[in-house]
């Protein structure tokens, strides 16, 4: 049972512990420190590549660096004052949280029904879970050079549609908002189908009972819809707002691709944060000023991060809330408890008192 | 059918009381009996239309010719002219187009590959091994996924700049290696795909710590590694921000040539979008085989994640 290098006496600790299995005392160190020699390579990566980066970001904002000699001035906050006093940096923003709102709302919204479709008991399940899948293999920048031809003011397809139809025309590309549309049009496209699945998959977790006793009641599938599985589907849908926040909040491969200049129209219409750090560092290679610009960034990230957070914990209350009491019945409830508390006291200190 | 099943003759499931029924009836079939109707199957084939239709309108756009697009009476038949819109692309010396397709082939395997493995040496040790600390060092890893690329990229081309590599395909590897998405996937599913008992049989056996990890661990964790292998591969293919930034047009991947390709023909759509459809092909292949897998993928993600 035992194999032969187990039973072997156990030599003096070798210099070089190369193989293991030399004996128990062996065995035991490589079962103590295997396990973070296992994680060490994604520690080190990070470390590297990671966590060094972020904070050289941090260093190197407060600097004047130069290019030529790879070091820096130390400078203050001169870089963040200049991002954050460039009306540039405004309309990036701007830009930015416009593009997200409109992709994400929309995309969740048609994620939910497409989801809520294919939990049906339907014919040939993979093949349009498949098919709603397939815009996501598609790499971003390709859907942006289709998009982007599709929106075409003068000759694109949808403003031909639209004109065959007896609308106007629509700038999309000279008129802020609507480039925002097109923009966002690309993002939905590559992204509802893989959101759709993820809600697919917790709306399949969600127990069949709950529908049963619902149609039991009497209650039709909208309402089904609305009374059950939205309100199951809320843990993942937090989810999926957060990750695709962290995205959106990202965005560059579209409105850098949406035309060939790439940098965000002539009044940068469609500039966003992303893509004038790219500019910001690669085009007038001013690295102090993108560093400065990749924190105001991350900060920005990790706000909504945290209003993010906070929404969860009310929504996560709130689903609790229909079976558990308001906040007022939870104090006339702890109210009537005390005063039970207090009733039980005294009644025993009575009982006490008359029996001694 | 019934010949083979050694079933008593004469007795079926529906003979036996109910409570003595050795299995209960199916309760999904039960409840959801019915087929859907029209609106389910019509609302699911808009949805498939507009998939493909961006699929379809770079074929028809690309297998045109550059008048095409200003064509008001355009047919919705793809044209003829795809493979010489297709040669423009390819025989363009400034897109170099077979390197960027070597290039994002070699980049993507590889980097799946070695996500892959690490991610599932790590997962197995957070998963199955006790360590000090192992809880902490887990949300450590979970939380660095909300870091976001562009705040380390700075210094990253800094010292990516320092040590000679940009514009190399390295670049773009070798941050790659190794992601806290994948740990965090192979962990959760290590958990539960391998008992205790199997890791504690191998010790006693006297294997060595990565010997059990070759043996136990990675054949257990197969399927959950072609899924991560999978999606690695899907987001390495699909990359831009960062090679787009560290490589130069001599040296590009697929997606830079891509964006290379609008600068040099951007009143030429035909050539343009011929070069999207030539650069989708590979992944749309990849799909076709494995799309099954990669959806079950994320389902799956989802639930435990």
């Amino acid at each position: 049972m035992n194999p032969p290098e187990v039973a072997k006496p156990t030599p003096p600790a070798p210099k070089k512990p190369r193989r293991v299995g030399f004996g128990p005392r062996l065995s035991r160190w490589d079962f103590k420190f295997s396990p973070y020699l296992y994680i060490s390579p994604f520690f080190i990566l990070f470390f590297i590549v990671g966590l060094f980066p972020i904070a050289f970001t941090a260093v190197i904002s407060f600097m004047d660096w130069d290019l030529v000699r790879n070091t820096g001035t130390f400078i203050g906050f001169d870089q963040y004052a200049y991002v954050l006093s460039n009306p540039k940096f405004w309309i990036a923003l701007r830009n930015t949280f416009s593009i997200f709102l409109i992709s994400s709302v929309p995309q969740l919204i048609f994620a939910i029904f497409i989801a809520a479709i294919l939990d049906q008991n339907i014919r040939a399940k993979t093949f349009w879970r498949m098919g709603v899948l397939l815009p996501y293999v598609m790499a971003p920048v390709a859907v942006a050079l289709i998009f982007s031809n599709m929106f075409g003011d003068q000759y694109g397809i949808v403003n031909t549609t639209l004109q065959n139809l007896g609308l106007p025309a629509v700038p999309w590309h000279s008129n802020a908002f609507a480039s925002h549309i097109a923009i966002a049009t690309m993002v939905n496209f590559r992204w509802t189908g893989y959101n759709t699945l993820i809600l697919l998959a917790a709306m399949q977790a969600i127990p069949r009972d709950y529908y049963e006793a619902a149609t039991v009641d009497g209650a039709g599938k909208v309402r089904q819809f609305f009374s059950i599985t939205v309100p199951s589907l809320r843990p993942t849908l937090i989810f999926v707002i957060i990750t695709s926040t962290i995205g959106g909040l990202q965005i560059f491969d579209e409105p850098r691709m949406y035309d060939q200049y790439g940098t965000g129209g002539a009044n940068y219409q469609w500039l966003t944060i992303t893509l004038w750090l790219y500019d910001i560092g690669w085009g007038e290679w001013n690295f102090g000023r993108a560093a400065a610009l990749a924190w105001i960034l991350f900060i920005i990230i990790l706000a909504i991060g945290v209003i993010n957070l906070f929404v969860t914990q009310g929504l996560v209350r709130n689903e609790g809330g229909r079976t558990a009491m308001t906040r007022a019945q939870r104090r006339t409830a702890a109210r009537l408890a005390k005063r039970d508390v207090a009733a039980t006291k005294s009644n025993k200190h009575q009982t006490e008192e008359a029996g001694s | 059918m019934t010949a083979v099943e050694p079933v008593p003759v004469g007795v079926t499931d529906r003979d036996i009381a109910p409570e003595e029924r050795s299995r209960p009836p199916k309760r999904r079939r039960a409840v959801k009996g019915t087929r859907p109707g029209w609106f389910v199957y019509s609302s699911l084939a808009v949805v498939l239309i507009a998939s493909l239709f961006p699929y379809y309108w770079s074929l028809l756009i690309g297998s045109g010719d550059s008048s095409t697009i200003r064509d008001p009476n355009m047919s919705w038949i793809p044209g003829g002219n795809f493979f010489e819109n297709a040669a423009a692309v390819v025989n363009d010396p400034a897109v170099n187009f077979w390197l960027a397709l070597w290039n994002s082939i070699f980049s993507s395997a590889l980097i799946a590959l070695s996500v892959v493995f690490f991610s599932t040496l790590a997962g197995w040790a957070f998963a199955k091994l006790k360590f000090k600390g192992s809880s902490f060092l887990l949300i450590f890893v979970i939380a660095t996924m909300a870091v976001p690329m562009q705040l380390g990229v700075v210094p990253l081309y800094i010292l990516f700049s320092e040590i000679g590599w940009t514009g190399q395909i390295g670049a773009i590897i070798v941050p790659a290696l190794v992601t806290a998405f994948g740990v965090f996937w192979m962990t959760q599913y290590l958990q539960q795909a391998v008992p205790d008992e199997l890791i504690e049989a191998a010790r006693v056996d006297g294997a060595s710590s990565f010997r059990t990890f070759l043996t136990v661990g990675l054949p257990a964790a197969r399927p959950a590694a072609a899924m991560l292998a999978l999606f690695t591969f899907v987001t390495a293919w699909n990359n831009f921000f960062w090679p787009f930034i560290v490589l130069d047009r001599q040296n590009p991947t697929l997606p830079v040539a891509l964006s290379l390709l609008q600068s040099n023909y951007f009143v030429d759509y035909s050539i343009v979008l011929a070069g999207v459809l030539l650069s989708t092909i590979p992944l749309l292949i990849l799909f076709i085989f494995a799309g099954r897998q990669l959806v079950s993928g994320i389902m799956q993600g989802a639930v435990k994640g």
